[in-house]
């Protein structure tokens, strides 16, 4: 064995000892299982009956399974399925607008052609490095154009991203042969119709990069609602989410203070376990379609940042 | 970004039909984001002009623009808060961590996707990659939440393990002592696998015939990786690096803001410029105040990713970002 071993380390020559590799493998397998262990321990919280939490606390061998958390959840109604809808809503219209703003102001950037192609590029990746701040670009969304406690302040204020731009007008420099564009326009295609027809299919997975990031950061997305809205009924599930933790821990770190009254608002609160059922309905749809968005994802990000 | 070093390199002119028509029309795609650029990012540059003044919240009689004519013009006076003891704690957190995050992130991310980039089995390397990149894609609001069910004070798993221990029991969420320890765990949590797959795609890239000449003239592993990984690697470090100098004066809203809960004790800890910002916003309503420390806050980050940028140009001039 040790010989066969030897023979093929010989042969390869050039890679690390056994010994450095069972190492590598030790350091990034404990880190990549720190990285998905909370949110195992979260499912499991939710799992366990509210019996177990309050005798041995949270732990990964609950006494006693239940899956009351989630009969709770669906019981919770209007306010969790409203933000639930909110969300998704959010996500779909922004990204659907990001992503046609985004592929519609790369195009031209691409074309080496466009006469005001350094004009627009300056005026996009500008932003990257100066902007107004925090309260100024508040005072325009809420004082100026009325966008407090709408939908749009939720989708509006992050439409445009100069690092989708980049991503978007990498994928058109790396897969658009100029000569296609030049033999579109001798047929007589206006601009529209060569975009559409003839440029779009080829960059598909352009799009995919930037429409996957879009989504999930819209669906991320809880700062612009602790900004401009109010209403509960627009509440995203992030905000919902953030929402129930900070009333819930700020009765828990004062119960003893408020004494009486304080139990009683915390028994009357969502369950811890219904909580961390709440996290994983949020978590839940990223876990699953991740394995076959993070191809994408990692040549996005990687064009982007190398490129950029 | 690199918009000024492809312009001049080739100005090879491509000549399609229809000049004129063409241009208008290339333009007409240009307008919805370029209108939103202009309304959303550029209009409030204008606002900075509020950090000069003291601002009057509008009124019905005065609405929203008028009330700016109708402001004092104080000078530099929302500048002064810099000037206390509790605004000099939220610097040194701000630079203190992003310097720290910026340094620790390299060494950690670079080693990773070394390491990576060395195992045989290629499946385990990839389920690695997978495992470690799943953080990036969730929001702080739910790593909050992740961290609430190790530490929160009744049920967390280290504080009844500490119990059952019989050992003193820690309340992290009034002990700020902790939480620079804390912080930096998350950020790093969160944030390696993302750069560690930026550094593999990039050392994925290097031609495998350099390392094959270098083991041929002796090299050992660790002389391979200084002499042939490190130099390829050196130009995405500057570029990342220039990126985050740029933004050494920013912190990451939502980590500082959810993951500690907002809890008050912890503030000498956890309150950064982004948080003190918005706090001040909301608390006081001190527009021109927030606004300075806002204004403040882009100018730190546009001189030193100019600064940044003119250094590297300098040394070198092939890393520079522009």
């Amino acid at each position: 064995m040790t010989s066969i071993a030897k023979k093929r380390s010989a042969f390869r020559g050039n890679a690390v000892s056994g010994r450095a590799e069972a190492l590598f493998h030790v350091t990034l397998g404990l880190f990549a299982l720190c990285c998905i262990i909370p949110f195992i321990f979260v499912i499991i919280i939710s799992l366990s009956s509210e019996d177990s939490i309050r005798r041995i606390g949270y732990s990964f061998t609950p006494q006693v399974f239940s899956l009351d958390a989630y009969t709770q959840v669906l019981h919770l109604g209007d306010s969790l399925w409203r933000s639930y809808f909110n969300s998704f809503l959010v996500t779909a219209v922004g990204t659907l607008l990001s992503v046609s703003m985004c592929v519609l102001y790369a195009y031209p950037l691409f074309r080496k052609d466009y006469r005001f192609r350094g004009f627009f590029s300056f005026l996009s990746f500008f932003t990257m490095i100066f902007g107004g701040g925090l309260i100024p670009t508040y005072i325009v969304c809420n004082s100026l154009l009325k966008m407090g406690n709408t939908y749009a302040a939720l989708i509006v204020p992050m439409l445009v991203s100069p690092f989708n731009i980049i991503i978007m007008r990498t994928f058109f420099q790396t897969s658009v042969p100029f000569d296609l564009i030049e033999a579109s326009t001798i047929d007589g295609a206006g601009e529209y119709t060569t975009l559409v027809r003839i440029i779009l299919p080829i960059v598909k997975p352009g799009i995919a990069t930037v429409a996957l990031l879009t989504a999930l950061a819209y669906w991320n997305e809880w700062f612009l609602c602790l900004l401009y809205v109010t209403d509960r009924n627009l509440y995203p599930l992030q905000y919902l989410l953030m929402e129930m933790q900070r009333n819930a821990e700020f009765l828990a770190r004062n119960s003893s203070m408020i004494g009486a009254a304080g139990a009683e608002a915390l028994r009357t609160l969502p369950s811890q376990t219904m909580r961390m059922a709440v996290v994983v309905f949020i978590v839940l749809p990223i876990a699953c379609a991740y394995p076959f968005f993070q191809r994408y994802v990692v040549a996005g990000l990687t064009i982007g940042s190398v490129k950029g | 970004m690199n918009a000024a070093n492809t312009v001049p390199a080739r100005r090879k002119k491509h000549v399609t039909p229809g000049g004129r028509k063409k241009t208008f029309w290339l333009t007409t795609m240009m307008l919805p984001a370029a209108a939103w650029l202009l309304l959303i990012r550029y209009l409030p540059m204008g606002g900075i002009m509020m950090s000069f003044l003291d601002y009057r919240l509008p009124t019905r009689k005065m609405p929203f623009p008028v009330n700016l004519f109708h402001s004092k013009w104080v000078g530099l006076d929302n500048f002064k808060f810099l000037f206390t003891s509790e605004s000099a704690q939220m610097i040194r957190n701000t630079i203190g961590y992003n310097v720290l995050w910026i340094i620790l992130g390299l060494i950690i991310a670079v080693a990773f996707a070394i390491m990576m980039s060395e195992l045989t089995k290629k499946f385990l390397a990839k389920t690695y990659q997978t495992m470690m990149f799943f953080p990036y894609f969730l929001s702080w609001v739910v790593v909050a939440y992740f961290l609430f069910a190790f530490m929160d004070p009744t049920n967390g798993m280290i504080v009844r393990s500490q119990k059952a221990a019989g050992g003193n029991v820690i309340d992290w969420y009034n002990s700020p002592q902790y939480w620079p320890v804390i912080l930096t765990v998350c950020s790093m949590w969160k944030n390696t696998g993302y750069s560690t797959v930026l550094y593999l795609s990039a050392i994925t890239g290097i031609d495998r015939s350099q390392y094959e000449a270098a083991a041929v003239d002796g090299a050992t592993k660790w002389q391979q990786v200084i002499h042939v990984t490190l130099p390829h690697l050196k130009p995405m470090i500057v570029i990342l690096l220039i990126m985050n100098v740029g933004k050494i004066f920013n912190a990451d809203f939502g980590l500082f803001w959810s993951v500690p809960m907002n809890s008050a004790p912890l503030f000498p800890a956890t309150q950064v410029v982004d948080t003190y910002v918005y706090r001040a916003y909301t608390t006081t309503g001190n527009v021109g105040m927030s606004t300075a420390a806002g204004f403040l806050q882009n100018l730190v980050g546009f001189i030193c990713i100019m600064a940044a940028n003119t250094i590297v140009r300098k040394l070198d001039p092939d890393s520079s970002l522009f």
